[in-house]
């Protein structure tokens, strides 16, 4: 087993193997790459930058996304900012401290070397944005400015404005649009992978559909590289944007790369509560609001019932009437503590019925100090889009009361296994970002995704591909006419006619919610053996109904967004099984899985690294068998692992 | 809450659309416009009808997906924000409301409510960057700017290519989104080098995919949901477009 799940980590000491390791990777000549075909699906951070900085090497890319443009890409929503260890604020950051944080954040459950190589080239992220003309918040003096973020006790984070995501993806894109430029790469948009073509268990290309026309294209190419991001939207609602989708993963997976710990779900703490039936998603307030912020809930229950009433304004409520529950439960991370523990504190409070808002289920988050303290000018300067999104959704004006959150499915830390050079177990299929499972363990830290999307596409996949692809020199691209190509063509418009014919009258979104809420419920913020093993029934109940009950309408030849809708909860359903089943085996708490079973005797998380020490990575066996487990044992050569204390 | 819909169907790039008309009841004040179409078209669905085809994806007003001309007005009758940020609490009880594309020749109607916004992605490549390789960036505090600047760039580069300033420009100009890419480089010094060049090539480019020439009105800085001002205009047209030589 430990033959298929090498993880490819080179030898020698933490520091150097990167460096070791990039100067074995073979290249491939100018003339060459010309002839070289690269596929990339998705334009986020990792999927842009990866295009670009292949396009740029003299490669033929074509990547492909399911928004009218590439710049729509979800990475656009990441508000709060990016790590790196610049140590610019002289409080002793360093790549090592960047390095540690991580892997605590992430409780022990990443592989070392990975992390490590992830806080080696953060650095040359912020460069590189700089260069490409990222308008990053500045002092006066013109130095670049930070924030903290959860987890951390230095200040390492970048940030523009409210929409770091936004500034930083509009420069990758930019530079996807340079390459088009030069007839390097060409972008298909509004064009969705529908299944991967592999041949001797070697990616040879995708299979798409047009959601324009329904008109279903072969793409061939030496290698593929998935960069679809994360699949959170199994719960329905959730921070992604609508169109997040686990579906590309799905595929892939049925083909044969191995899905590694799925059941790492991230859910953030500072999210806008749910309010109404309809809502179609949840709205991040970022974390970096917890810098400034402060969240409490009151002491009194009489407090609780009078704010339900509107008998009185959380203002009205004295200083020591307010229970401000991170502070006092952790004292040295205060408001800043991981996201899993902050989300649990929460959850805690309102169980114990101190949660406030209509439904009970939220908390106040309180910038009214910070705005007495620096004055509205400086926060609105700082997170003034926040303050606005917020009225908007709600109504309610955040500069007069405090605002109320709620902890929200956000991001999913596992993904496609791969190995060191971030190829999954399919031979030539890569995959980046949000899609694969390296860097975050069982939590991610605020502000690393978009630090770890970036350094995949630009700094680490164009050499570990190059290495593949120079085995490959001299091999023609794959026709599109062969067998391969041709099964998959026929299996893609089946599956497209077969939910066609679904005829009832029940919308797709109907069943997606009630999955989303039975997740939310047994597979979310805590989990346990008996909620985990009724999913598994309730699950085959719910996707035999809406088989036999939803309805889709419209045609295939045209744009019809329910069968696209339907597509996603398909594969939604898959993914729910083998999450379920992840959470299930995984006996212990760690990071963001929560096992009620597994806990101190303070309610905090209580891993058993005699027993779950290890990368758990599925292998799919058909629709009628179980996955089958492989194991990839983490080994930490030159990291002491504690507990994970943020008192 | 009860409104009643006028929605524009058109069944695609080549077809004539129509209005229709729809009566929407039960709908409470806290739903957002896009959640109000999404109930409508689950009703369709279950009245085995087609549904409405619009643009979304984040739902926060960040990706610049929806774009929906509401009674006369890009992104509906608030200013500063998208659609999708719009609540119908916003609209009174019983009114009607007209719900549209994008109109522009620029932006062809793909189907109902959805537009083709790839004109957008065409003018950025035809400058819309600054020519920096991967692995080429010297450290980031080599250079250094003043906050006013990088503040006036990130004003700029707010821009999340809606279009909803061509939809409500008399002459469908797209102006206000090249001088938000043009200015936001340009501001900065490592976008100086290339910033002339950059400003011509996108203005040329826009000029060719059948986007009107700007005549100084203003609409655009009304609709925008990012507030991105016309200075920005100005500067491109001052700095790169007019400077002789
Ligand atoms: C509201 C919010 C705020 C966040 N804030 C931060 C932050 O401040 N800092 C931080 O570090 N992280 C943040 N994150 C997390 C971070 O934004 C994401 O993890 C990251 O952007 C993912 O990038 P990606 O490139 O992997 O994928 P994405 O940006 O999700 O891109 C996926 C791409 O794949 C395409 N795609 C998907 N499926 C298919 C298919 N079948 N066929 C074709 N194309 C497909 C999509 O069209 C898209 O182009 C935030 C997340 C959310 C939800
Ligand atoms: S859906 Fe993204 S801006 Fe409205």
């Amino acid at each position: 087993m430990s033959a298929i799940l090498d993880a490819k980590i080179p030898e020698g000491p933490l520091e150097k193997k990167w460096t070791i390791h990039k100067e074995s990777l073979k290249t491939v000549s100018p003339a060459n790459r010309k002839k070289m075909h690269i596929i990339v699906v998705g334009t986020g951070l990792a999927g842009a930058s990866a295009a670009a900085a292949l396009g740029e090497q003299g490669y033929r890319v074509n990547v492909f996304c399911m928004s009218d443009s590439p710049r729509r890409a979800h990475s656009v929503s990441a508000q709060g900012g990016i790590n790196a260890a610049k140590n610019y604020r002289n409080d002793n950051d360093s790549v090592r401290r960047l390095f540690l944080d991580t892997l605590q954040g992430g409780d022990y459950r990443s592989r070392e070397a990975n992390v490590y190589r992830l806080a080696q080239v953060s650095n040359a992220i912020i460069d590189h944005c700089v260069a490409l003309g990222v308008p990053f918040a500045r002092d006066y003096a013109g130095y670049l400015d930070n924030r903290s973020f959860g987890g951390a006790q230095v200040s390492r984070t970048f940030y523009a404005r409210g929409q770091t995501g936004q500034q930083l993806l509009l420069a990758v894109y930019s530079s996807l649009n340079r390459q088009v430029a030069a007839g390097n790469v060409t972008v298909h948009s509004r064009e969705q992978m529908m299944d991967l073509v592999t041949e001797n268990g070697q990616a040879r290309g995708i299979m798409t559909r047009d959601m324009v026309t329904g008109r279903i294209n072969a793409y061939p190419a030496h290698a593929v590289v998935l960069a679809t991001g994360g699949y959170g939207n199994v719960y329905y609602l959730s921070t992604n944007a609508k169109h997040s989708n686990g579906s590309a993963l799905v595929q892939c997976w049925k083909k044969g790369a191995f899905f590694a710990n799925p059941s790492f779900v991230q859910i953030h703490p500072t999210c806008i509560p749910v309010h109404g039936e309809y809502q179609s998603k949840l709205t991040l307030m970022s974390e970096s609001l917890r810098n400034e912020g402060r969240i409490w809930v009151p002491t009194r229950k009489e407090d609780v019932l009078a704010l339900r009433e509107g008998k009185i304004k959380p203002s009205d409520i004295p200083e020591e009437r307010r229970d401000y529950y991170l502070e006092r439960r952790y004292p040295s991370y205060g408001n800043l503590v991981p996201r899993d523990v902050a989300s649990r504190a929460a959850r805690e409070r309102c169980d114990a019925g101190f949660g406030v808002g209509k439904t009970g289920r939220a908390v106040f988050l309180d910038l009214s100090g910070a705005i007495a303290k620096d004055g509205k000018a400086c926060i609105e300067s700082k997170y003034g889009n926040l303050f606005q999104i917020y009225e908007k959704i709600t109504g309610d004006d955040p500069w007069k009361e405090p605002m109320q959150i709620y902890p929200a499915i956000h991001y999913t830390m596992g993904g496609l296994w791969v190995d060191y050079n971030l190829m999954t177990t399919v031979k030539g299929l890569y995959a980046i970002g949000e899609a694969n499972f390296s860097d975050h363990g069982a939590n991610r830290l605020g502000a690393s995704a978009l630090m770890q999307g970036l350094a995949d596409g630009l700094f680490i996949l164009p050499y570990t591909i190059s290495d593949y692809l120079a085995g490959k020199i001299g091999e023609p691209c794959p026709d599109t006419a062969t067998p391969p190509f041709v099964q998959v063509r026929g299996d893609v418009q089946k599956r497209i006619d077969r939910i066609m014919a679904l005829k009832g009258n029940v919308p797709v979104d109907v069943f997606h919610r009630e999955l989303g809420n039975m997740m939310w419920e047994h597979a979310g913020i805590a989990k346990s053996a008996e909620g985990l093993s009724s999913l598994i029934s309730r699950l085959g109940a719910l996707e035999e109904r809406f088989r036999n009950e939803a309805g889709i309408t419209g045609s295939q030849a045209t744009v019809n967004q329910e069968l696209e809708k339907a597509i996603h909860l398909e594969d939604y359903f898959t993914l729910a099984g083998l999450m379920v089943q992840d959470a299930l085996h995984r006996e212990e708490s760690c990071g963001s899985h929560f096992r009620i079973e597994s806990q101190t005797k303070d309610g905090e998380t209580l891993r058993d690294d005699d027993r779950f020490q290890y990368v758990a990575a599925w292998e799919y066996k058909g629709q009628a068998e179980a996955p089958l487990l492989y194991r990839e044992p983490l080994v930490y050569e030159e990291t002491r692992m504690t507990e994970r204390k943020y008192i | 809450m009860f409104f009643i819909l006028k929605v524009w169907r058109q069944a695609g790039p080549r077809s004539r659309g129509h209005f229709q008309l729809f009566d929407m009841d039960g709908i409470s004040g806290d739903t957002s416009f896009l959640e109000m179409l999404d109930i409508l078209n689950n009703r369709l669905v279950s009245q085995g009808k087609e549904t409405i085809a619009f643009d979304h994806d984040c739902r926060e007003g960040i990706c610049g997906a929806c774009g929906l001309y509401i009674n006369g007005r890009p992104h509906g009758p608030d200013d500063g924000i998208t659609t999708c940020q719009l609540y119908m609490r916003r609209f009174r009880d019983g009114s009607v409301i007209t719900v549209e594309p994008w109109r522009s020749a620029a932006f062809p109607v793909i189907k109902d409510l959805m537009v083709e916004r790839k004109a957008f992605d065409k003018i950025l490549q035809a400058g819309g960057f600054i020519s920096a390789n991967t692995g080429s960036a010297p450290e980031a505090h080599t250079t250094l700017i003043a906050r006013k600047v990088a503040e006036e760039s990130m004003d700029a580069s707010a821009c999340i290519g809606c279009g909803a300033c061509v939809a409500t420009c008399k002459n469908r100009s797209a102006m206000l989104f090249v001088a938000s890419r043009v200015s936001s480089l340009a501001l900065l010094p490592q976008g100086k080098p290339e910033a002339a060049r950059r400003a011509r090539a996108m203005v040329a480019k826009m000029d060719e995919l059948g986007f009107g020439s700007c005549t100084n009105i203003g609409s655009c800085q009304m609709e925008c949901p990012k507030n991105i001002t016309i200075t920005h205009i100005a500067r491109l047209n001052r700095e790169f477009l007019y400077r002789p030589g």
